[in-house]
């Protein structure tokens, strides 16, 4: 075809405008699908971290701040409550976490959710070696920091900074849900607590 | 480097058995015609995602082949490149929506580098000295070759990166446990390391068998 600049107009508009209509398609058939597998993501996640419960804690989630609380009941007692939390201090920025609490604000178990981390060390947060050392520990006595910084927890080998974030995340859902959900005497020593941990950080 | 592309006489006389062949080995996209390296360095470290990746972009070969080859006549030569962009930035989207709606996982481990597809010079390299010359069902058979060609040498440098970098095949652990991996591997020195040593054994192999 000859390039003249009517010839290059329309071709390149026709062209375009079919190719627009046709991505307009399939954004509408894959729509439905795409809204399922990212409520299943949402679904498998919150199971995962969350003791056995009987109501649906998709349909109960509130926003706090930016993070995301699904309460779960079973035969109406409040048996726990997961967390979506995030933390900017990763190595590569940003990654969410959910966190799944007892009633007492003890963590029933820790998944990570997306994250960027260097493969082969930071990423190694998923693996259950590291984050099943959360499961049944209580913030109000277990010291979320690095041993490095005089906590508890174990860190990846030569991934320091992701260990400090996936705490930090922890430690912000921690911090929300016991404000919100529960009314605890104890509340003041974990506050002062937690923002020690903040000041004694470094990068 | 870029001499193989740009000879389109030679392969006039090609079945169409050829055409499909030809991506595969003689001019293997990774060893051979070096196109699109970012993605062969960068999301090689586990085998499921340098497969997932190499199926991405063989699946975005044979649409945008496709489209070009019917729209060949349609296409002003002057604006060619920006036309050829359009249809392949399609195709790359609907792939990626595909991907969203039914393989969330792979989706979420390759992340930025779908989108990326679109920049990839294999593709647009494919389409300017391939399709834009030659028959629908010989282009998509061209897109189809080269794409299971660049899946081929994906999965082949993941496999080795994953083995010796993290001490699995495919995410089963090989190495028993306790035992430490070689991490430089599956980081970004570790990609050119593997590059360079399997482009250097694909020569020797050529060199031996005259391919």
């Amino acid at each position: 075809m000859e390039s003249t600049l009517k010839n290059m107009i329309l071709s390149l508009s026709l062209i375009s405008m079919a190719m627009a209509a046709g991505l307009g398609y399939v954004y509408v058939l894959t729509k439905g699908p795409i809204e399922e597998a990212d409520k299943a993501k949402e679904v498998s996640a919150v199971t995962e971290v969350l003791p056995h419960f009987d109501n649906d804690p998709i349909k109960q989630k509130k926003e706090i701040e930016g993070l995301t609380f699904y309460p779960a009941t079973n035969g109406g007692q409040l048996v726990g409550c997961a967390v979506k939390t995030y933390t900017t201090k990763g190595f590569s920025g940003r990654f969410d976490l959910m966190v799944g609490f007892k009633p007492d604000g003890t963590i029933h178990k820790v998944v990570v959710l997306e994250q960027k981390e260097t493969p082969g060390l930071g990423a190694k947060m998923n693996d259950p070696k590291f984050r099943d050392q959360f499961m049944g520990k209580n913030l109000a006595t277990y010291k979320l920091k690095v041993k490095k910084d005089g906590g508890d927890v174990d860190a990846i080998s030569a991934a320091t900074i992701s260990s400090r974030a996936f705490c930090d995340g922890i430690q912000k859902a921690y911090d929300l849900y016991m404000k919100n959900f529960v009314k605890s005497n104890s509340m003041a020593s974990v506050k002062a607590d937690s923002t020690a941990g903040k000041g004694g950080k470094h990068e | 480097m870029l001499k193989p592309i740009l000879r389109p006489g030679k392969e006039e006389s090609m079945s169409n058995l050829k055409h499909f062949t030809n991506g595969i080995i003689k001019e293997n996209p990774t060893f051979v015609l070096v196109l699109g390296t970012c993605p062969v360095l960068a999301i090689t470290t586990t085998g499921f995602n340098g497969f997932g990746m190499g199926m991405a972009t063989a699946m975005v070969l044979v649409l945008s082949n496709i489209f070009i080859s019917i729209l060949k006549n349609y296409i002003p030569d002057k604006v060619r490149i920006a036309v050829f962009i359009t249809i392949i930035a399609t195709c790359v989207s609907v792939v990626e929506l595909v991907m969203k709606a039914f393989t969330p996982d792979l989706y979420k481990a390759l992340g930025i580098f779908i989108p990326l597809i679109v920049v990839n010079c294999l593709v647009l390299g494919r389409a300017e000295a391939f399709a834009q010359k030659k028959g629908v069902f010989a282009s998509a058979l061209d897109g189809l070759g080269m794409g299971i060609g660049f899946t081929i040498s994906l999965t082949l440098i993941s496999i080795v990166r994953e083995i010796l970098g993290n001490g699995s095949f495919f995410t089963i652990p090989i190495i028993p446990a306790g035992a430490h991996p070689m991490l430089l591997f599956i980081l970004p020195p570790g990609a050119f390391l593997t590059f360079g040593l399997l482009f250097a054994v694909m020569n020797a192999l050529k060199r031996k068998f005259k391919i």
